[in-house]
Formats: structure tokens, sequence, C-alpha cells
């Protein structure tokens, strides 16, 4: 049950990583600028000394150090990550409320990425030497090297503003009372700007690495014998070279996952997406601390799950995985 | 063939090359073209380009020169984009070297160390860093090269376990050099072009990273940036697309530019891995 185990190890250490995310961001909260407690309320600058007073007093701050860290450990174990008080919220609360919008804007940024990505540059590595296969790479190259939040303002201008063809903002159109398939088309329409200009610099990242790969295969020993027993060269390339190419393109796509939660930060703040990252930028506008570090907290813990699904996905298109055991 | 033909040799690098000394060129002459702040007021807002003479990209919403933002803007990037790869090679490159050259147990700590920021997600951690710290340039700098190190430890490793067994080094053990001065003299020196060419890339990836920080209003407030430039248009996209044009076309090149030298680099320094790969 060697398959199991790993997983096991995973999760295991995934607890271990968040866990020390918790004190990270413990001993952040006391970096921050002004009273901690100022902080925890979002205010600060705030002079109200009796409003602070009470605040302290409710957190345990003028309890020791130690005290407070094991207040706050123990408050994040029961899903405690403290009070919005710019937002009238708790912070779990609202993560919770802008997580699914993230959830559907990276996953299908993640799907669209890697499944263009993989076509690209399997089209670039059967046409290496020729025009085509260097103007894909040409484009993967421009895009690796485009600022996200620049592309997304561009293609709001381009085809919102100018042709008039897509919703440049939100998630769903504002009172249509829309239900079933039609909202569902509607969020649909919201989401092809956001999640195509989130894909794009991923898409490069897949188009480079499954040239590379490819090319890499194509010189193995069991591409030449495919080749002298006169096969297809289509079907060299699809059964017998993207497939041995693929292992290390899905290792490197969970490595992405992190920058995937990144890029969808400057993605959902240019589309106002009301996702996780509109939320970190809001906290940021507000100096909301408390929201800050839950979302950071939060981010941490996509990635990771992210990475856990990649595993699992690795376990199924690597047998060898599981006849190990 | 030499360093430079072979650099050469690569077309694309070469032009990397050209767009990058027009951006330094920019960067050095800005004081020269614009002596004036690029903070300051100097005709009527939202001025479109090439409306007026001395304002070929027009003017903001407060009426401050774009094309002065622009070349004032190039030196903050490539200053970050530099000081933050020259701070994270400082972390990662000992950390990698002491966890390949010693091996054991120092090396899994370490590496379970490298691996935890690895996993924390890049750009969220940069956020809380210089939100926690209050944007400066120090706190950026700090910021961006806290965030990038992790790869650096993880390629000198990978070097330092790969030539610490060398017939070299073991000569080196014999007349009885210390450690510190195997790592130092016998083994660094030969890990050096892998690295010259990750910190080219580096230094690409900071300058995205510093402008995508100062878009979300996380800049520096005394210096001018691309991003903030940016950053402060996103609200006026609709009646002024200069704005935001200009300044992200700018970081686009820089970048491109910089990611076209690193592969020349690549071709130069590795010349036998390149050709395998093509």
């Amino acid at each position: 049950m060697l398959y199991a185990r790993l997983i096991i190890m995973r999760l295991l250490k995934a607890v271990i990583v968040l866990f020390l995310i918790v004190i990270f961001n413990f001993f952040l909260i006391q970096m921050a600028p002004g009273d901690p407690a100022a902080v925890m309320a979002g205010e600060a600058g705030a002079t109200d000394p009796e409003f602070l007073r009470q605040l302290r007093e409710q957190f345990g701050l003028d309890q020791p150090l130690y005290v407070q860290l094991w207040r706050y450990i123990s408050g994040i174990a029961t899903l405690d990550f403290g009070y919005s008080y710019r937002q009238q919220m708790p912070v779990f609360d609202l993560i919770m409320d802008r997580m699914p919008a993230t959830l559907l804007l990276t996953g299908t940024a993640f799907v669209m990425s890697l499944g263009l990505g993989i076509l690209a540059g399997s089209m670039a590595a059967a046409r290496a030497k020729k025009l085509s296969g260097s103007v894909i790479m040409a484009l993967a190259l421009v895009f690796y090297a485009t600022p996200l939040f620049w592309v997304a303002l561009m293609s709001v201008v381009l085809f919102s503003v100018q042709l008039d063809w897509l919703p440049a903002y939100g998630f769903a159109s504002v009172g249509t009372g829309y239900t079933g398939f039609a909202l569902a088309l509607d969020i649909g329409k919201h989401l092809i700007l956001p999640a195509t200009t989130l894909a794009l610099f991923f898409m490069a990242i897949y188009t480079r690495m499954t040239r590379t790969s490819m090319l890499e295969a194509s010189q193995q020993d069991y591409v030449k014998t495919a080749r002298s027993k006169g096969l297809a060269s289509g079907v060299i390339q699809r059964r017998h070279i993207l497939r041995n190419a693929l292992l290390p393109i899905i290792t490197l796509a969970g490595l992405q996952a992190g920058q995937m939660v990144g890029g969808a930060i400057l993605t959902e703040t240019v589309f106002a997406w009301p996702g996780i990252g509109r939320l970190m930028f809001e906290a940021l506008m507000q100096r909301d601390y408390n929201l800050l570090l839950g979302i950071f907290f939060f981010s941490a813990a996509l990635v990771i799950l992210f990475n856990i699904i990649t595993d699992l996905v690795y376990g199924l298109v690597d047998p060898r995985i599981k006849e190990a055991s | 063939m030499n360093f430079f033909a072979r650099f050469a040799q690569n077309r694309g690098a070469l032009v990397g090359l050209i767009i990058l000394t027009m951006i330094i060129l920019m960067a050095i002459s800005a004081p020269l073209l614009f002596p004036e702040s690029p903070w300051r007021m100097v005709q009527r807002p939202f001025l479109p380009p090439l409306e007026l003479d001395g304002f070929p990209m027009g003017t903001d919403t407060m009426g401050r020169n774009v094309a002065a933002g622009l070349m004032h803007g190039a030196w903050v990037s490539l200053l970050i984009g530099l000081v933050s790869t020259f701070v994270a090679l400082v972390i990662g490159v000992p950390l990698g070297a002491i966890a390949g050259y010693y091996g054991g147990l120092l090396d899994d700590a370490l590496m379970r160390f490298t691996e935890f920021f690895q996993i924390i997600p890049n750009f969220a951690l940069a956020i809380v860093l210089v939100a926690i710290m209050q944007p400066s340039v120090t706190s950026i700098v700090l910021a961006i090269a806290l965030v990038s190190w992790p790869p650096v430890a993880r390629l000198v490793r990978a070097e330092f376990m790969s030539l610490r067994h060398r017939e070299y080094v073991e000569a080196a053990r014999l007349v009885g050099q210390s450690n510190r001065t195997i790592i130092l003299r016998q083994i660094l020196p030969n890990a050096m072009s892998p690295i010259i060419v990750m910190a080219s890339l580096m230094v690409a990836t900071a300058i995205l990273l510093e402008s995508s920080l100062s878009f979300l209003g996380l800049g520096d407030p005394n210096v001018m940036s691309w991003g903030y430039m940016i950053g402060a248009a996103r609200t006026v996209i609709r009646q002024a697309w200069w704005l935001s044009f200009f300044p992200g076309l700018a970081i686009l090149l820089t970048v491109l530019a910089l990611n076209l030298v690193g592969e020349g680099l690549d071709d130069a320094l590795n010349p036998k891995l390149s050709r395998e790969r093509s």
C-alpha cells in the first residue's frame, strides 16, 4: 500500500506546513506597525484608548507572548481566524464566502493553461525545425514576459470597451434574476476574460516545458524502434512521445499552483472578481492585517490542496508508482 | 569559439541585449531629459498621446507627464530587479552550498526549510511582507529576495552534490585544504555558469514581482514606478488606455529582453548542453 502511505505522508506534511504558517502569521502580527490591538481591529492609528483597552483584554494582549501564541493557535484550530472590524464579519466567514469564486477561476485557468499549453507545446515539438514551431515558441516567450495585470487591463480595453463582446467586471450581471442554465451561461461569460488572462502566463510555461520534454523523449530508443517499425509519425507523437513527456509536466503543474493563486490576486483585482484575491486587495487597501493574514493562510492551504491533487493524478498517470507497492 | 561569438550566435539574445541597453540608457538619461520630478503636475490631466510637443505619451489623471514617469520608472525597476536578485543569491548560494557539500542531516534540515518557503505562494508572501514592513524600496527588495532564493539554493545544492566527489576536489582535500577553501575556491567557481544564467532570469522575475506589488499600491510612495503608473490608471482604463499601455509595454520589453539575454548566456556558458537541447 505504498500509494496510500504516500498520500498519508503528504497529508501529514501539509498539517505541519500549515502549523508553521500559523506560527509565522502570529509573529507577523507582532511585527505589524502600531498596537497589536489596533492591528487586529484593522484600525491602525485609531485613537479611542478605551476601545483599544477592551480589545487588548479581549484578545489577551496583556498576557505573556507564549500564552498569546497558544491562544492564537488554539483559535485557528477551531477555525477562529479573528474578526474583521472593517468588514464587520469574522475573517473565516468572509474567506469562505469568497472561496468558491476563486476555485472556479483558478480551476478554469489551470485546466485551460494545461490543455492549451500541452497542445501548443506538442505542435511546436513536432514542427521544431519549421517556421510555425518557432512562431509558437516566440509567442510563448512574449506571454511569459507579459505582466498579468497588464494583459488583464488591455483585454478589458479591447474586448469590453472597444468591441463590447464580453463583460469586464464582476461575477454575474446584476438584477437579471437569472437561474439555472441562464445563470451559468452568464457567469461563464464573466469568467472568460479573467480565466483567459490568468491562463496565458501558465500556458506559456507549459508550452515551453512540453516542447523540451517531448524533444527529449523523441531521442529515446523506443521511439527509434517505433519509427523503424514504420508507424505513422502522428501515432508516434501521440502514443510514444507525448505520453512519456507528460510526467515532468504534471510535476511542474503542481509546482505552479502557488503562482496560480498569486496570479489570481492580480486578475481578481482587475476584473472585480469576488474571490479571495480581490478580498486580499481590499484588506490591503484598508490595512486590515487580520484579514490579510487569514487570506495568506488559506492561499497556502489552497496550494497544498493543489499539490496533493497533482500527486493523486501522478499516481494515476504513472502506474509504476502504484505497482511499486 | 569564444564566449561572445557563442552569445552572438543566438539572434534572440542579441535583440534582447539591444533592448536592454536602450532601457539602461533610458534610466541613465531620465534626470537629464526630464530634470523635473515625475510627480509634478505639468499639463492638463488626461492629455492623449502625441497631442502636444513634449508629451509624446500624454499626461495622467493628475496632469503628470507619462513619458517622464516612464523614464524615471526604468531606473527603479532595474535597481530593484538587480539588488533583490543579489540579496536572493546571498541567501540561496551559501545555503545550497552547505547543504550540497556536507550532505546528511544538515542537508535534510536545510532542504526542509527551503521546501517550506517553496510551498508558500510567492506573491501572497511578498504582499504580506511588504504590507507588514510598510512599502519602501528596502522592504520591497527584502520581500522579493525572501520569496526568490529557494530555487537558487536547490540549484547550487545540486551542482555541489555532483561536483563534490570530482578528482580535483579530492586532490584539494588530500593536500589538506579546509572545507571553506574547497567550497569557495574549488567548487563554487565551477558551479558559477548555471548560477549566472539563473540570476539573469531572476532579475526578470523580480521586475515582474516589483511591478505587481506596486500595481497593488505596495510600491515605495517616494519613487515613480511602472507598476504604480498602471495601478493608478486602473480605474480610468475606459477613458485613458494610454496611461496603462505604455508602462506595461515597458515592463514587457524589459522582462522579455532579460529572458532573451538569459537564454543567450545559457548558450554561451553551457555550449554542450544547449547544442544537445536544440
